[in-house]
C-alpha cells in the first residue's frame, strides 16, 4: 500500500484536470460528485497508507517515494518526491477525510450556483496543493504546495467576484500571505547557502551534525515563522482572515479553518529538528506571538455579530493556541489540537452555513433566535461544536486544549494564565453565539403589525427557517460524531492511550512533555473545565436569562467591535500612504519626470530638425559649393598629413 | 618611334598643369553659372579633366591601370549625360523661359 502513496495527491489532481476540461459539460450535480469522489478516493488511499505505516515501527514509519527529479540545476537537486511518516499522514488523513465531507456537504450548499462546477475545480486544486504541502519531503515541494493553497484561497475568497467586499477580500488575503512568503523564501535561500539542500532529510542530519550556526538556525526558524504567520494568520499578519470569511462557507470550513490555516503549525512542527540547534527565543517568539493571538482574537470574537466573523477570530484564536503548544515544546499536543479543532471548526462553520442557508443568507446573528426549533439537526450538530469548543468533557476539544494548557503551565506561567483567560473567553463568545442563534426569542420573525403591513405573503414573511437538504447535514452529523469521540486518539491517562504521541513518537518531535503528577494535572483539568462553565454562565446570564440590553452594549464595547481599529490603522499606516505614493508616481513622478523627458527629448530633436533644415536650400550651386568646399577641406587635410611624414 | 620620342619629350607636368586648368575652368564653371547646360557641360569639362590626368599619371608610372579606368569614367559619363539631359530637358519644358538652376528648388528645407 505504501508504493501508492502518490496516488493521495494525484487523484484530487485528476479530480481538478478532468473538472477544469470538463466541469461545464458534466454540470450539477455530477461535478460535485466527482469532485468528492476523487477526494474520497484519496482519503482511502491515505487510510490504507495509514495502516500500512502503523504496521511497520521505529525508522520504517519514515518512507520517501522519489517520483522524479524535479529540478536538476546545478548544487540544488529537488526531486518531486512523497514523505509518508506519522505526521504527514496524520495530516493527509485530515485533510482528506474533512476534505471529502466538505465536498459533499457543497454540493448541497452551491445547489444552483452558475459556477457549480468552477467551486469544485478550485477545491480539488485546493486538496492537492494542500496534500503537496503536507507530503512533499522537501522544503521546495512544501513551498509548491503553501503557493499553490494561497491561490485556491484567493481564487475561492473572491468567488463571488461581483461583490465588491468579496473582490478586495481575495486581493487583501493574497497581498498578506506575500509578507509572509516572503520571510519563507528568505529561509529557505538561508538554509540552502548554508545546508546546500533543501530536501526536510538533509537539512535536519546537517543540524544534527551541528553544521548550523546558533545564529543562522535561530535566523531561519525566524524566518519560517514569519510565513507561518501570514499563513496561519496570527498577529500581526492576521487581517486577511476575517476577511476571507466573504468566501463561500464550505471554503471557510475547509481553507480558513480545517486545514489551509494550520499548514503554518505544521510547518513549525516539522522543522523542530531545526529548533534544537536554534536559540530558546525562537521558540520564545512562537509561544508568545501564539498566546497574544489567541488572546487578542478572542476578545475580539466577543463582540462580533456576524456569524462566520464570530467563528473566523475563534479560529485565529485556536492557532494561538496551537502555536502556543509548539512555543513551549509540545508538539504532539499542537498536532493533537489541530486534528481536534479541525473536527470541530469544520463543524461548527458548516453548522453555521446551514443556518445561513436556512435563514436565506442572514449572517446576523441579533437577527436570529430559537433556531432549534427550525433547524434541529443543525442545532444538535452544533451543540457539539460548541461544547468541543468550549472545553467541556468529554468532547474532543477538552483533551487537546487541557494538554496545550499544561503544557504552557510547566513551561510558562505568563503564558498559562493569558490561554487560560483565553479558554474563558472562548467558552463565553461560543456560547453567546449559540445562545443567539438556537434559543431565545424568533427576532427574524414580524410581528402582527409589520406582517399587516408588508402582507402575509411578502417573502420575508412567508420563507420560515429551514433545515438543510440531506448532503448538508449528513457531513454536519459525521463531523459532530468525529468532535464527540475525537478526543480518544490522545487520553492523557497513561502512556498506552496517547495513541497519537505514541504514533508520532517515531518522528522527530521532541519528547512530550513530562506529565505533571496525577493530582496536579486532574487539578489543572478541573480548573480549566471549571472557568469554561463559568464562560457559558457569563453568556448565559447576560444573553439569554437577563437579555438586559444595557448589560449587552457593555459587554460588546466598540473597540471590540471594531477589532481595535486594526484595520483602519493598517489602511492609515500602509494603505494610505501606499495610495499616496502611487498617485505621486502615477500623476507626478511619471507625468512630470518620465513624460517631461521623453517629451524634451522630442522637443530637442524638433529644434535641431527646425535649425538645421535651413541647409536644405534646394539650390544645386549651393549643394556643389559644399561638395567643392568639402573636397578642398579633404585634399587640405591630405597634403597636410602628407606634409608631416 | 619617332613619334613615340618626339612625345616623350615633353614631361608629364605639363600635361597635369593643363588638366588642372581644364578642372578649375570646370569647377568654377559649375559653380558661378546658372544655366543647367553650361554647367553640365562644365561637369563634363571636370570629368575629361579627371581623364586626363589617368592618362598621364598610366604614362608617367607605366601601368594600364589607369588607362583603364579612363574607360569607366567614359561609360558613366555616358550614362550621366542619358539621365542628365533628360533632367535638363524636363526643367526647361516646365518653365516659360530663362529656365535656371535655381528654378528647380522645390526640394528646400
Amino acid at each position: 500500500m505504501l508504493e501508492l502513496v502518490w496516488l493521495i495527491p494525484a487523484l484530487p489532481l485528476l479530480g481538478f484536470l478532468i473538472l477544469v476540461f470538463g466541469g461545464k459539460r458534466i454540470g450539477e450535480p455530477n461535478a460535485g460528485r466527482l469532485g468528492a469522489a476523487m477526494v474520497g478516493a484519496s482519503f482511502l488511499v491515505t487510510v490504507g497508507v495509514f495502516f500500512d505505516l502503523l504496521s511497520r515501527h521505529g525508522e520504517q514509519r519514515s518512507f520517501t517515494r522519489v517520483l522524479f527529479t524535479w529540478l536538476p540545476s546545478g548544487g540544488l537537486k529537488v526531486n518531486a518526491a512523497i514523505l509518508a511518516d506519522p505526521l504527514s499522514i496524520t495530516m493527509a488523513l485530515f485533510v482528506t477525510g474533512i476534505g471529502t465531507l466538505i465536498h459533499i456537504y457543497a454540493i448541497g450548499y452551491m445547489h444552483g450556483d452558475e459556477r457549480f462546477a468552477r467551486f469544485f475545480v478550485y477545491m480539488n486544486l485546493f486538496v492537492f496543493s494542500m496534500l503537496a504541502l503536507i507530503l512533499g519531503d522537501s522544503f521546495l515541494t512544501m513551498f509548491l504546495g503553501w503557493e499553490g493553497v494561497g491561490a485556491c484561497s484567493y481564487l475561492l475568497i473572491s468567488f463571488w467576484f461581483e461583490r465588491d467586499s468579496a473582490a478586495s477580500a481575495g486581493k487583501k488575503a493574497f497581498v498578506v500571505n506575500r509578507v509572509g512568503d516572503f520571510g519563507l523564501m528568505m529561509a529557505m535561500f538561508l538554509i540552502f547557502s548554508k545546508a546546500g539542500s533543501l530536501t526536510y532529510a538533509n537539512v535536519f542530519e546537517f543540524a544534527k551534525a551541528g553544521s548550523f550556526t546558533r545564529t543562522a538556525a535561530t535566523a531561519a526558524c525566524l524566518l519560517l515563522f514569519v510565513g507561518a504567520i501570514g499563513k496561519s494568520a496570527q498577529l500581526p499578519l492576521y487581517v486577511w482572515l476575517p476577511d476571507a470569511m466573504e468566501g463561500p462557507t464550505p471554503v471557510s470550513a475547509l481553507i480558513h479553518a480545517a486545514t489551509m490555516v494550520t499548514a503554518g503549525v505544521y510547518l513549525m512542527v516539522r522543522i523542530h529538528p531545526l529548533f534544537l540547534v536554534a536559540s530558546p527565543n525562537a521558540l520564545h517568539v512562537v509561544a508568545w506571538v501564539g498566546a497574544l493571538t489567541a488572546l487578542f482574537a478572542a476578545t475580539i470574537a466577543c463582540a462580533q455579530d456576524d456569524i462566520k466573523r464570530v467563528l473566523a477570530y475563534s479560529t485565529m484564536s485556536q492557532l494561538g493556541y496551537m502555536f502556543l503548544a509548539v512555543g513551549v515544546g509540545a508538539n504532539t499536543a499542537a498536532i493533537f489540537h489541530m486534528v481536534t479543532h479541525a473536527f470541530f471548526k469544520a463543524l461548527m462553520f458548516l453548522g453555521a452555513g446551514s443556518v445561513i442557508h436556512g435563514m436565506h443568507d442572514e449572517q446576523n446573528i441579533k437577527k436570529m433566535g430559537n433556531l432549534r426549533k427550525w433547524m434541529p439537526i443543525t442545532f444538535i450538530t452544533y451543540l457539539v461544536g460548541w461544547l468541543a469548543i468550549a472545553g467541556i468533557p468529554p468532547f474532543a476539544g477538552f483533551w487537546s486544549k487541557d494538554d496545550i494548557l499544561l503544557a504552557a503551565y510547566r513551561d510558562n506561567k505568563v503564558l498559562w494564565l493569558m490561554a487560560l483567560f483565553t479558554a474563558i473567553l472562548t467558552a463565553y463568545y461560543m456560547s453567546r453565539q449559540f445562545f443567539l442563534v438556537f434559543f431565545g426569542k424568533e427576532r427574524f420573525l414580524h410581528d402582527a403589525q409589520t406582517v399587516a403591513a408588508i402582507g402575509p405573503n411578502d417573502a420575508h414573511v412567508r420563507d420560515h427557517p429551514h433545515e438543510s437538504p440531506p448532503t448538508m447535514w449528513l457531513p454536519l452529523v459525521a463531523l459532530a460524531g468525529l468532535a464527540l469521540v475525537g478526543g480518544a486518539i490522545n487520553l492523557p491517562f497513561n502512556a498506552k492511550t496517547e495513541f497519537l504521541g505514541k504514533w508520532l513518537e517515531s518522528v522527530d518531535l521532541g519528547g512530550r512533555p513530562i506529565l505533571a503528577g496525577g493530582a496536579l494535572k486532574y487539578g489543572l483539568a478541573a480548573v480549566t473545565v471549571v472557568l469554561g462553565l463559568v464562560g457559558v454562565a457569563i453568556a448565559y446570564n447576560f444573553w439569554l436569562r437577563t437579555n438586559d440590553a444595557r448589560a449587552q452594549a457593555a459587554l460588546e464595547p466598540a473597540l471590540l467591535q471594531r477589532a481595535y481599529g486594526v484595520d483602519g490603522l493598517y489602511s492609515a499606516v500602509i494603505e494610505t500612504p501606499g495610495r499616496l505614493l502611487s498617485a505621486w508616481l502615477a500623476f507626478v513622478f511619471d507625468r512630470k519626470i518620465i513624460d517631461g523627458a521623453v517629451n524634451g527629448l522630442g522637443l530637442v530633436v524638433r529644434f535641431a530638425g527646425g535649425k538645421l533644415r535651413k541647409l536644405q536650400t534646394g539650390y544645386v550651386r549651393n549643394y556643389a559649393l559644399g561638395i567643392a568646399g568639402g573636397m578642398v577641406l579633404l585634399l587640405a587635410y591630405a597634403l597636410a598629413r602628407a606634409g608631416i611624414q | 618611334m619617332n613619334l613615340v620620342a618626339a612625345t616623350t619629350s615633353v614631361p608629364g607636368a605639363w600635361y597635369l598643369a593643363v588638366a588642372a586648368v581644364l578642372f578649375t575652368i570646370g569647377a568654377v564653371g559649375l559653380l558661378s553659372r546658372r544655366n543647367v547646360l553650361v554647367m553640365f557641360m562644365c561637369v563634363e569639362l571636370m570629368l575629361n579633366a579627371v581623364n586626363l590626368t589617368f592618362v598621364t599619371f598610366a604614362r608617367m608610372l607605366d601601368d594600364i591601370g589607369g588607362q583603364v579606368l579612363v574607360f569607366f569614367t567614359l561609360v558613366v559619363a555616358a550614362a550621366e549625360v542619358v539621365v542628365g539631359l533628360a533632367i535638363i530637358v524636363s526643367i526647361f519644358r516646365g518653365r516659360v523661359e530663362g529656365a535656371t538652376a535655381d528654378s528647380a528648388n522645390i526640394l528646400k528645407g
